[in-house]
């Protein structure tokens, strides 16, 4: 096992606001290797996201407060300055988001912004840029590159203006990339694509991958690790055929048993998890899922669980021991009933 | 574009037709002393009047004298003579030409700068001391009327009448051309007074439109980039936020040069204005048609700048 | 077989490009919906799927005649709905309502909750009276899972999920026949997603709802539907009973889809599969013939020759040259 190149320890990200302090990470921790790639899965204000921003500082201001240590390459990216954070920012850590369109600039062409991209973290001859633009097109699959830096992103196409944010934050050869629900926008057969390129690309280039979605099929087909978030907390983290196969959270259990597939009986009823997310502003005491748990104790009402390793490489948050929960997934993959787990779940009385 | 722009030329045309049938007719219909005995003067005979009458066309049916004129346009490039005057139109709005542009372009140069520079610090710096002193003023800028503040400004800095007196007060206009150093001097007191408003609109719209800017995609995108804040700022953010400035800007300055009627009264300054308030006051059709056309023809020609200059601005803008 | 409940024959949707300021004159059309024709049974759900520009919301907005079709028949319980209009034309609209995407710009955000479920009953001028009128919103917010109490709330201070069941309660207060669902679910979270979709199938079995069922979700559509039709660049490109449909694929672009869905069920994940290349072309200039061979894997010279019609095979009807063998 080598040296991460990202190690996130205990990172908190908190946003003063009007109606109180929203609490939106609260206390995250998961590291990557280099070459790694890592799926954060959640639900909308899970956290997932405002996390990613934070890394690069792109929450930073006077309303946020970011707490816990970000180490990468060897200094940390929440204490870091705003100067020396820029360094990093597109050259070490990259970063593409869910809306290709609204992401890049609508006046510029698509080849002056990779080119500004290429210029700012080293100085580089115009001429020389563009050649590299153009290449960096090519890389990421857009026909007849040099041709197309000269287009506006209005004349491409969904999937090819997510090809060019990916191909500018390649600019830099960054160590890590953080897609953030990078295919959310797309096409079904477009994602497909996109998903694909990324997987190359992180083989061929070496680039460590976290990628961001509420999409537990795109975390399964992209994914080595996968930590699942919900309201602000890491609730389990497992590789990822070990998270689909045995899933440790009455949170993730709930979330598999909710989607429709495309496999498998078709009329086997959906289970929604009931009720909705807790407030960031005044979180429950207690494990923030008990209200919608159905193994929930008296304990979990007080008690607020840590996330902690159970089996190799794999940790979870919750206060039922590991064992019981290990034992109750398979009935409930079958499709069985919440009764009859909860039976396995609180053991024998 | 060719094609477009050739289109709009010709939809100016028709307009400006259009503006000065519309004029004839609120004059014709319109109550209004008799401009043939206006024309005489105090003493003029019944019979002097009448020759007047006849000799401008007076004593004619609307679509006569309309037809006069526009044969007078077509043909000649005449524009009609100015009863009071007694002299062409044409020449007498290109003498008060120079004036107006004078004031127009002056204030337009102070007001953009001043506008944009207040807007952008503003909206960087928001909730600052400095971006609520600012937009406080702004708001007092707006909403004082021209003519006062002129007073106001005369009362202040006036060489004449002024407690310090540092600037040319009303009526101290020379032109450009004789002496560059007292035109300056003149001009001052007018372009501030002038400019203060719209600087204030201005700084308040770019303001506006720059905060919502910095809040878009494209705008984390360039941070994540890790272009430094003030090429964020300027090269993603002002950039877009411009265009409706530059829009604003070219109305302003088209409607401006058409005639500064407030400044150019208060400060006494010949020019379009005060050469429109003139012929309104001495129902001198002819003068007032040509300042007329003379606004409309800057208004469109304005807007059609506008227009050309906004598809540049905005690549996704494309005309056919 | 009894007489289906909706008939769609050959509906087309032209949106015309046009150019010009003051004679404007068609210079094209964007061909939304070019020639789509279909059966729904009472009590079915037939599934529309397919990509961006494939023609499936203006479908629905034209069944719903929120938009007037180009040409074509839309015949609902044997009347034919293009042709109605005042008095008539409101009349079937109570018939056939419709939930949409969006719950948060779906829903006048001034009005309160419970007014914008009475509305529909309000146009039609049925329970005249208020409370009577009251009591009916009541039962329905209860019938969707919201709290009757909250009658008097905003939407905004409703979740994205209750906000949907708002949509759903609003659409059936006046117990229409069809319910058309445009993309009910893509706008919310996992977990919520599985309540709403719930709560139409709870609805369908007790209202005896005909429903069809707009999405892009695949497993979604699976779960819901009893018929699929797949709809690629303004045609159907096949239409089959669900189980058909995605355990043997007849059109190679249904195969595609299919292959392109991420999936996290163990064993799917990291299967090889056939990529579609490029982008769905614009609808306002689609390829001759075959709407596909663009970017089919299968494609020869017949597929850019000649269109291939929608045709029967085993339960199965595909527009394809070269059909898929199960």
């Amino acid at each position: 096992m080598s040296a991460p190149l990202l190690q996130v320890e205990n990172l908190s990200v908190s946003f003063n606001t009007e109606d109180g302090v929203v609490k939106a990470v609260d206390g995250v921790s998961w590291s990557i290797e280099p070459g790694q790639s890592l799926g954060i899965v959640g639900e909308s204000g899970s956290g997932k996201t405002v996390g990613g921003l934070t890394l690069l500082g792109l929450t930073r201001s006077r309303r946020t407060t970011v707490t816990g240590r970000a180490m990468f390459e060897g200094s940390d990216l929440v204490s870091m300055d705003d100067e020396s954070l820029r360094a990093v920012r597109g050259k070490g850590i990259a970063m593409i988001f869910q809306d290709p369109l609204s992401s890049l600039h609508p006046f510029y062409r698509v080849g002056d912004q990779i080119i500004e991209a290429i210029q700012v973290h080293s100085p580089t001859p115009k001429k020389v840029a563009r050649a590299r633009a153009a290449e960096l097109l090519g890389l990421v699959g857009i026909p007849d590159p040099s041709a197309r830096l000269d287009s506006y992103p209005h004349e491409f196409s969904g999937g090819m203006r997510q090809r060019a944010m990916i191909a500018m934050a390649l600019s830099n050869e960054p160590r890590l990339l953080i897609a953030d629900e990078p295919t959310t926008a797309l096409d079904v057969t477009v994602q497909a694509q996109i998903l694909e390129l990324l997987d190359r690309l992180r083989r061929e280039l070496q680039m460590a991958l976290v990628i961001i979605t509420h999409d537990l099929g795109v975390v399964a087909e992209t994914a080595e690790q996968v930590a699942v978030m919900y309201a602000g907390r890491i609730v389990e983290q497992a590789p990822v055929n070990e998270l689909f196969s045995h899933p440790m959270h009455p949170y993730t259990w709930g979330l598999l048993r909710s989607i429709p597939k495309l496999t498998g009986p078709r009329n086997a009823a959906l289970l929604p998890i009931p009720g909705r997310p807790p407030s960031l502003i005044s979180r429950p005491t207690g494990c923030a899922f008990a209200q919608r748990c159905a193994y929930a104790e008296d304990e979990c009402r007080v008690t607020d669980p840590v996330l902690a390793a159970t089996a190799q490489g794999r940790q979870s948050a919750c206060l039922i021991p590991h064992e019981r929960r290990m034992a109750a997934w398979p009935a409930l993959a079958a499709g069985g009933t919440e009764a009859d787990a909860r039976k396995v779940v609180r053991g024998p009385k | 574009m060719a094609r477009y722009i050739a289109r709009r030329l010709l939809w100016t045309v028709v307009l400006m037709f259009a503006v000065s049938v519309v004029t004839f007719i609120i004059f014709y219909v319109l109550p209004s002393a008799d401009p043939a005995a206006l024309r005489a003067g105090r003493h003029a005979s019944p019979q002097q009047i009448e020759e007047i009458r006849h000799k401008y066309h007076l004593d004619k049916s609307l679509l006569d004298q309309l037809s006069f004129y526009f044969k007078g346009i077509l043909l000649h490039g005449d524009f009609g003579i100015s009863y009071v005057n007694d002299q062409p139109v044409a020449k007498l709005v290109f003498s008060r030409l120079p004036a107006t542009i004078s004031v127009a372009v002056g204030a337009a140069v102070l007001w953009l700068l001043s506008g944009v520079a207040i807007g952008i610090i503003s909206a960087v710096r928001r909730h600052s001391k400095l971006d609520r002193a600012t937009m406080s003023l702004a708001l007092v800028g707006i909403s004082a009327p021209v003519y006062w503040l002129g007073l106001v400004a005369l009362y202040l800095f006036a060489d004449d009448i002024g407690l310090i007196p540092l600037f040319g007060g009303s009526g101290s206009y020379q032109p450009i051309t004789e002496d560059p150093l007292a035109w300056l001097n003149s001009m001052i007191l007018p372009w501030v007074v002038l400019a203060v408003a719209f600087a204030a609109f201005y700084s308040r719209l770019l303001r506006g439109t720059l905060i919502e800017v910095m809040g878009e995609d494209y705008i984390r995108t360039a941070r994540a980039k890790g272009l430094p804040e003030r090429t964020v700022v300027m090269r993603h953010g002002v950039r877009s936020a411009i265009t409706p400035i530059v829009t604003a800007f070219g109305l302003d300055l088209g409607a401006l040069l058409g005639g500064a009627v407030l400044v150019e009264i208060v400060f006494n300054i010949p020019g379009i204005g005060r050469l429109a308030y003139d012929a309104i006051l001495h129902s001198d059709l002819f003068l007032i048609q040509g300042t007329v056309l003379l606004a409309a023809f800057f208004v469109i020609g304005a807007n059609l700048v506008v227009d050309v200059v906004y598809a540049y601005l905005d690549p996704r803008v494309r005309y056919e | 077989m009894s007489e289906p409940l909706l008939r769609v024959t050959d509906l087309v949707k032209h949106f015309p490009i046009t150019r010009g300021v003051v004679l404007q004159r068609q210079v094209g059309a964007v061909r939304a919906v070019d020639g789509v024709s279909f059966d729904v049974a009472q009590g079915e759900t037939l599934g529309l799927v397919g990509e961006t520009g494939c023609g499936k919301s203006t479908t629905a907005r034209m069944l719903a005649r929120l938009i007037d079709p180009t040409s074509g028949k839309i015949e609902f319980d044997g009347e034919d709905l293009a042709g109605l209009k005042g008095r008539a034309l409101k009349d079937a609209r109570r018939q056939i309502q419709m939930v949409f995407q969006d719950p948060y710009s779906s829903l006048n955000p001034r009005k309160r909750v419970g007014s914008i479920i009475e509305e529909p009953l309000r146009i039609h001028g049925l329970l005249s009276e208020g409370d009577a009128r009251r009591k009916r919103v009541q039962e329905l917010m209860d019938r969707v899972g919201l709290n009757p109490e909250h009658y008097n709330r905003f939407p905004h201070e409703f979740s994205g999920g209750q906000r949907q069941r708002i949509g759903v309660a609003r659409a059936i207060a006046l117990e229409p026949r069809l319910l058309i669902a445009d993309e009910p679910v893509s706008a919310l979270d996992v977990s919520i997603q599985a309540q709403i979709l719930n709560l139409l199938k709870d609805l369908q079995k007790d209202m005896g709802l005909t429903i069809i069922f707009i999405a892009h979700d695949l497993s979604v559509v699976r779960h819901m539907c009893d018929r699929v039709a797949v709809m690629y660049l303004g045609k159907i490109a096949e239409i089959a009973p669900n189980e058909d449909l995605y355990a043997h694929p007849r059109h190679p672009y249904t195969e595609a889809l299919l292959a392109a869905v991420p999936s996290p069920e163990p064993g799917r994940a990291g299967r090889a599969r056939a990529l579609l290349g490029g982008d769905v072309p614009s609808p306002a200039n689609p390829p001759a013939a075959c709407r596909f061979h663009t970017r089919c894997a299968y494609a020869d010279a017949i597929c850019s020759a000649e269109e291939p019609l929608l045709l029967q095979r085993d339960g199965s009807v595909a527009a394809c040259h070269h059909p898929l063998s199960g």
